[in-house]
């Protein structure tokens, strides 16, 4: 049954079984879909209609469903998350478009983010880039500083919270024309860099892990900016400034080699 | 590898590089075009610069080499970026909407300076191989008073006036973007002065770009 604003709209969906094959575009049509919806609701009707149908239903990442997890990556008619700004794809509802439209719909694209089956890509490089420094190391001696006796003056602490706040989407990389993964690696540098207790292992951390992301294959950053607009959690380009900074300036006085 | 390298061989550090190239080709662009502009002003002044320019050994010795090397090391590594940069992605997006989130400048650089390279071609063709060969193969007596005349000549021919002129539209699109994007680079970037850099870089890329336009222009109409 047709409801009265429910929407007909044709999906492109990236299809590809696994690493090895290559994928293709696909076209597929779901009818009556509630403008309401949010976008994985979408998904989980295509699915449904496809299982029903006897097909393979289409791969795609999700966990919170609420925008804080940072899984449901899917870019999607041009853009990372979607139309809208600072939000996931679970975040995004069908009332952003139009009766009719047609809706691309494909997988975060960069080398560094190999494609695992459709629209699931692997985002080990990002787990390699925090393990090479993203950590404050504490000794479990059982005599660990609280850390509310640390004085931190508010602004520092508001820019470490801001920082904090990056999910790991990866919108960031999917948007850059270069596929650089500067914005999520200068929150993940700065979260640190900013607090005292980061400042310990700052020099060693950001060379180690700016090594890593180079070692991962992102490209370099040309200033356009399309991360910052495109990440779900309002990242600044402040941080990649503030990387550059600490980068730099640990080259020149750190004492690894 | 020493750190050095390791440095400069950095995603970071590279482009670090790169913005202090691009910065040294700021400042001198802005004392080309000073200098340029006297000429439209006064004869004997253009001369009298060109002149020191053009025998002055620290200029001659010093600061030409590090111009050299800046321009080398800009656009040679501007098309290593572009290299790497691509290769980062494998499989382009079938759809893709880059004007959502981001400037045609900031993604064009790469074909912006890509003309400004052929200008740089047709530019030493022009004047700094003949001055060149003037001064230091040929051998010729140096004659103080030659600069305004050699320029004049230069810009009677209205098909080299056009292709200047489109040239620095495209330094001026490069710089929409580039000016503002260096000072990041370095990580030069605070609310106290990041949007007085951003405006300021604007209206470098229009009113020197537009400068060298209306003088190149200037001489052209003025000789006819
Ligand atoms: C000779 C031909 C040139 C080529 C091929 C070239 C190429 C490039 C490229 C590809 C970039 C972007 C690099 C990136 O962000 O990934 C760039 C940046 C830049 N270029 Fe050029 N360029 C040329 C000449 C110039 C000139 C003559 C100037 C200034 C007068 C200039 C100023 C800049 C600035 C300010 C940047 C920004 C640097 C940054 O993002 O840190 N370029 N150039
Ligand atoms: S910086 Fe933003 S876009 Fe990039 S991973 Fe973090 S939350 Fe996602
Ligand atoms: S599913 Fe967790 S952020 Fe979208």
């Amino acid at each position: 049954m047709s409801t009265a604003n429910g929407l007909n709209l044709t999906l492109k969906v990236w299809r590809q079984k696994n690493d090895k094959v290559k994928g293709q575009m696909e076209t597929y049509q779901v009818s009556d879909i509630s403008p309401d919806s949010s976008f994985l609701e979408m998904m989980d009707i295509l699915n449904e209609k496809l299982i029903n149908e006897g097909g393979d239903p289409v791969a795609f990442d999700h966990d919170c469903r609420e925008g804080i997890c940072g899984s449901c990556s899917m870019y999607i008619n041009g853009e990372a998350h979607g139309p809208g700004r600072e939000i996931t794809t679970c975040q995004l509802h069908m009332r952003e478009f139009k009766n009719g439209e047609t809706i691309y719909i494909e997988p975060w694209r960069a080398k560094a983010f190999p494609v695992i089956k459709d629209l699931v890509v692997d985002r080990g490089a990002f787990d390699r880039i925090m393990a090479a420094g993203g950590f404050v190391s504490v000794n479990t001696s059982g005599n660990t500083q609280d850390a509310n006796a640390i004085p931190i003056p508010k602004a520092d602490a508001d820019k470490a919270f801001d920082a904090a706040t990056c999910i790991g989407c990866g919108a960031c990389v999917a948007s850059c024309k270069n596929s650089s993964a500067m914005l999520f690696v200068s929150a993940k540098v700065s979260q640190f860099a900013l607090l005292p207790q980061g400042k310990v292992e700052a020099k060693e951390r950001v060379l180690n892990m700016v090594q890593q992301m180079d070692d991962e294959g992102f490209g370099n950053c040309s200033n356009t900016g399309a991360c910052e607009v495109e990440c779900p959690k309002g990242i600044s380009l402040d941080n990649i400034a503030r990387m550059n900074r600490e980068y730099l300036s640990a080259s020149f006085t750190a004492d690894k080699k | 590898m020493s750190w050095l390298k390791q440095t400069f061989t950095s995603s970071i550090g590279r482009k670090f590089a790169m913005a202090l190239s691009a910065l040294f080709l700021v400042i001198f662009l802005l004392q080309h075009f000073i200098i340029n502009f006297t000429s439209v002003l006064s004869e004997k002044t253009f001369n009298e610069i060109s002149h020191f320019m053009g025998t002055n050994v620290l200029v001659q010795f010093a600061l030409q080499p590090v111009l050299i090397f800046g321009v080398i090391y800009h656009f040679v590594m501007g098309f290593v970026l572009e290299i790497k940069n691509r290769n980062a992605r494998a499989i382009k997006y079938a759809m893709n909407k880059g004007s959502e989130n981001s400037t045609w400048f900031s993604r064009n650089m790469i074909y912006s300076g890509f003309v400004i390279l052929l200008f740089l071609c047709l530019h030493f063709y022009d004047f700094w191989i003949p001055e060149i060969s003037h001064k230091y193969i040929e051998v010729l007596p140096e004659d103080s008073t030659r600069y305004f005349g050699e320029m004049v000549e230069k810009f009677h021919d209205p098909l080299r006036v056009g292709l200047y002129a489109l040239s620095f539209v495209f330094l001026s699109l490069h710089l929409m973007h580039g000016f503002q994007s260096a000072f990041q680079s370095v990580g030069a970037r605070h609310s106290k002065y990041t949007p007085a850099i951003k405006k300021l870089g604007t209206l470098y890329a229009i009113i020197i770009p537009a400068g060298f336009i209306f003088i190149a222009l200037y001489h052209h109409l003025t000789a006819l």
